[in-house]
């Protein structure tokens, strides 16, 4: 394992330290339990937004606190959950007394560690509410399975409710938008390489040298099939297939899209993969109103990449476009 | 009978058995997870043998209780909800007892086995720790008559069936369960660690 690290188990939190270090003026992080908090919270009169994660998905969670996103982010070790006593500290550091959302990706751990911090804080009186994103339809959905994992959508929902927080929208109506991101999205993502965990030392799975997985989870989890490599316009295509016609997205709906790189995969690419997937669109008569290319929700070096689609209603594009200054987004501020 | 003492040389063998199984977890869980549970497991209970020496357990209900508190801060993913509301749940019935007699300890881990069902919600065949705890607690009910030592070889026993029997499953909680059909084949790695910690009670409360 070649890694730019010290020491496996010190990679999170010197990483926080870094990231402290470099963007003091949005945001502070607070150690024992770790979480990131905008610098100005609690914002009186203004709904908290909460979300966290396994850490090793930079710039997601920690890149996204900040003016006009999310108030607080939880990082848990690398593709581990945060746990309890996190969420319920930074959930109190962004009370501004009208109450907190926890974002939440569906993952058996994050959803049972949010759950018990949501009854810590309820027990105390701070009203928290939960939106639970499951956008990967790699994942049969069913309700006698875990559901469907969280993935890129994630991204675009702590934007769009970070912006409705911002504009003074109260908790339920917080929630009803992000319920709105997660009914209206859906994601997919494919590898090229496997990635390793510092602590584990080696590549979660392996992969041949000329074969993909598709349907790639963010933690090396598997997918839907392994395939031999092929051009990028096969691999957007096949993708696109499965995340259109699931929602499914029809002719004439207006879009926000990400094509978002896992961390090894350089821009150069993402941009070609961009193309080809305006090519599709064009051809399925799907309108990019907005789009985002680059690294936001990674799986640490894993060379790859994943697409999300938001079918987006004017609300989600105004609030899209609304000012955001954070470490992973800014425009408008 | 268990004592304060007995139950606390428990925690200090899981202490020992996950890191000396760190590896082995973390393996099973790479082919079916997120390849954390070993590291997760170690960890937290690492950790569980500093919190009690910092603060000595007073009672067995003490004890759990700062297990559970330990595990819920430091484990982090399913495992730490999981187990933590495994001790949480044994530390109620425990409140103040400095010694258990065999239906007080299998009450301990019935409460315990209660709370991981409530919180996980899987049942049997989930291909989830469950697989392991819930034919142990029916093995144990059957053999409580027979005192501690029995009561819980047959708990270890059934426990190791159960986490043997998950190799044939296909997963359907935790993350095991995005794979369908391509889970099958692999022992879950829950299963395995609630396998070891109930091992590790036989070598230690049964005494």
């Amino acid at each position: 394992m070649k890694k730019l690290i010290n020491k496996p188990e010190d990679v999170v939190r010197e990483s926080l330290e870094g990231l402290q270090a470099a963007h003091a003026d949005i945001i502070k992080v607070h150690f024992e339990p770790h979480y990131v908090v905008r610098a100005d919270a609690p914002v009186l009169g203004k709904v908290g937004v909460v979300s966290g994660g396994g850490s090793g998905h930079e710039p997601m969670h920690g890149g996204f606190v900040g003016k006009g996103m999310l108030d607080a982010a939880c990082p848990g070790d690398i593709f581990t959950s945060p746990t309890p006593d996190q969420m319920e500290a930074a959930t109190k550091a962004v009370n501004g007394g009208k109450g907190v959302l926890h974002l939440v990706k569906n993952y058996t751990g994050d959803v049972m560690n949010f759950e018990m911090a949501a009854e810590l804080c309820q027990a105390e009186g701070i009203d928290v509410q939960a939106v639970v994103i499951e956008d990967d339809v790699a994942v049969k959905d069913s309700l006698h399975t875990t559901g469907r994992r969280g993935v890129g959508l994630t991204v675009l929902t702590e934007k769009i409710i970070g912006a409705a927080a911002e504009r003074g929208d109260n908790l339920q109506e917080v929630a009803n938008i992000g319920r709105a991101c997660q009914a209206n999205g859906r994601s997919m993502g494919t590898a090229l390489t496997s990635c390793t965990v510092p602590s584990a030392g080696k590549p979660t799975f392996e992969l041949g040298p000329n074969e993909i997985e598709v349907g790639i989870g963010i933690h090396g989890e598997p997918g839907r099939e392994r395939m031999k490599m092929k051009s990028a316009a096969e691999i957007v295509s096949s993708m696109s297939d499965a995340i259109l016609s699931d929602l499914p997205f029809k002719s004439g709906d207006e879009t926000i899209v990400m094509i978002n790189g896992m961390g090894g995969t350089p821009l150069i690419e993402l941009y070609l993969l961009y193309n080809e997937f305006v090519k599709v669109a064009q051809g399925k008569g799907i309108k990019i109103a907005r789009r985002l290319v680059g690294n936001y929700i990674t799986s640490l070096e894993m060379q790859g990449f994943s697409i999300t689609l938001l079918r987006a209603d004017p609300n989600m594009l105004k609030l899209w476009d609304a000012p955001v200054h954070t470490a992973g987004l800014r425009w408008g501020i | 009978m268990v004592t304060t003492d007995s139950v606390v040389a428990w925690l200090h063998k899981l202490d020992d058995i996950y890191t000396e199984n760190k590896s082995y977890l973390t393996e099973l869980d790479s082919a079916i997870g997120d390849a954390d549970h070993g590291i997760n497991m170690a960890r937290g209970f690492s950790k569980v043998t500093e919190a009690l020496e910092q603060q000595p357990p007073k009672d067995i209900g003490a004890a759990c209780k700062t297990v559970s508190m330990t595990l819920i801060k430091t484990v982090g993913g399913a495992s730490g909800p999981l187990y933590g509301t495994f001790f949480l749940k044994g530390s109620m019935q425990t409140v103040g007892k400095t010694e258990l007699d065999a239906p007080g300890l299998l009450e301990l881990f019935a409460a315990g086995v209660d709370g991981v069902v409530a919180r996980g919600k899987a049942v049997l065949e989930d291909k989830t720790m469950v697989d392991a705890w819930l034919p142990a607690i029916e093995a144990m009910r059957a053999a409580v008559d027979k005192g501690i030592t029995p009561m819980l070889a047959a708990g270890v026993e059934a426990a190791e069936q159960g986490m043997k029997a998950t190799v044939a499953l296909v997963a359907r909680k935790g993350r095991a369960s995005y794979l369908g059909e391509r889970s099958k084949d692999h022992q879950d790695p829950g299963a395995t660690s609630t396998y070891l910690m109930l091992k590790a009670a036989s070598e230690t409360l049964a005494r």
